[in-house]
């Protein structure tokens, strides 16, 4: 895959449009991954990461061809989060948490007419916790683990495309991991 | 909450990242199987673990890559020009020189646009046209810029009309060549045979 990617990315910087469509089909489901994580919601998750894309394609010429092509990527697509998250303004989303209710969404007053079978609804409830347990972190754990557990980067990895010593990784990782097992441990 | 050591805490973190010693694993089992309220804290950590990596499930919108290609600036003619400049200096730098060089001759072409012709006391003027009366003979070269030439009588060298007419009564009453230039290239040929012209005769 790395090979692929090698020769794609060539090919673009070379002026060739169409092959940059093989590196949105191998790498949109982790970006887009991060993004929900980091974001909270569908919507601001899916305009971030086709930015995220579109950013890298603009800037592709920055991009050391040496380096690892996701952890450029990623990289991109956490600092917009980022951004998004500290320009954001208070704004409603059908799957965002209803305040007052207890990992309640407004989703979940929309009356459903098919009956989900119960293994799927445990299933997305259990979905629904993790998700919530995450994006109630403070965004500097929050960044980490959602890199940590997206794509499974290395602690030197995650160091690299945060821009933050390795040592920090570590303890944001350590005080996530423990904020998110005092979430958790009850389910 | 837990009243072990940070440390025993710190082992748990590191074996779920894959960055336990062999010797640092052992004192961690050996602890957890002294201490229940650790086992219980490292069985959480593990759960929770186990959590999020099952859970990242979500499918990502199935138009997802349609959307962004639609995104994409087409600019592959932009990329290649300004990737050819950053390879070719010398050719940018030859091609600048050459723009501004036309830019110069253009204005100087257009600004030149006075009404201009060779000083000779038989000469009459009407009009923006310059007349040798007939039965006069003018010796020497003569030029008209931005203006109409009439030969009723003779002239004895070159005669020259940039951006205007000649009329003649006759082809032999000019002793030399005769020119009309209303182009910019013939302007352009004229003056530079008049640099040459200069040049060769300061040689003399």
């Amino acid at each position: 895959m790395e090979m692929l990617v090698k020769k794609r990315i060539k090919q673009v910087i070379k002026g060739d449009r169409n092959a940059y469509e093989d590196i949105v089909e191998l790498f949109k489901d982790k970006v887009f991954q991060i993004c929900y994580r980091m974001l909270g919601n569908r919507h601001d998750a899916e305009e971030v990461a086709q930015e995220a894309f579109i950013r890298a394609y603009l800037n592709i010429e920055s991009f050391k061809q040496e380096r690892k092509f996701s952890t450029w990527l990623y990289r991109i697509a956490t600092n917009l989060c980022i951004d998004r998250l500290r320009r954001k303004k208070p704004d409603y989303y059908l799957d965002a948490e209803v305040s007052g209710t207890d990992g309640l969404t407004l989703y979940s007053q929309i009356p459903s007419n098919d009956r989900l079978p119960d293994v799927e609804v445990e299933n997305i409830e259990l979905q629904e916790h993790v998700q919530q347990a995450i994006y109630r972190l403070p965004e500097k754990y929050r960044s980490v683990i959602v890199l940590k557990y997206i794509d499974d980067l290395s602690l030197n990895e995650i160091s690299e495309i945060m821009n933050l010593p390795l040592g920090t990784v570590k303890t944001r990782i350590h005080r996530g991991r423990e904020a998110l097992r005092k979430q958790l441990r009850n389910l | 909450m837990n009243t072990c050591s940070e440390e025993i805490i710190l082992y748990m973190h590191n074996y779920l990242d894959g960055e336990l010693t062999a010797n640092e694993e052992q004192v961690l089992k050996e602890h957890l199987q002294q201490c229940p309220a650790c086992m219980r804290h490292f069985q959480e950590l593990k759960k929770t673990d186990a959590f999020i990596k099952s859970s990242s499930l979500l499918s990502t919108p199935s138009d997802f890559t349609n959307k962004v290609m639609e995104q994409l600036p087409k600019e592959q003619l932009k990329v290649g020009i300004k990737r050819w400049i950053r390879v070719h200096p010398f050719l940018v730098a030859a091609a600048v020189f050459i723009i501004l060089m036309g830019g110069t001759i253009f204005s100087t072409w257009n600004n030149d646009q006075e009404f201009s012709f060779t000083k000779n006391p038989h000469l009459i003027v009407k009009e923006h046209t310059v007349i040798v009366p007939k039965g006069e003979v003018i010796k020497g070269n003569l030029i008209v810029k931005n203006g109409n030439l009439r030969v009723d009588g003779k002239v004895e060298g070159d005669v020259t009309v940039i951006n205007g007419k000649k009329y003649m009564a006759s082809a032999g009453n000019v002793s030399g060549n005769v020119e009309e230039i209303n182009e910019i290239y013939d302007w352009l040929w004229f003056e530079m045979k008049d640099i040459g012209k200069k040049i060769v005769n300061y040689f003399k």
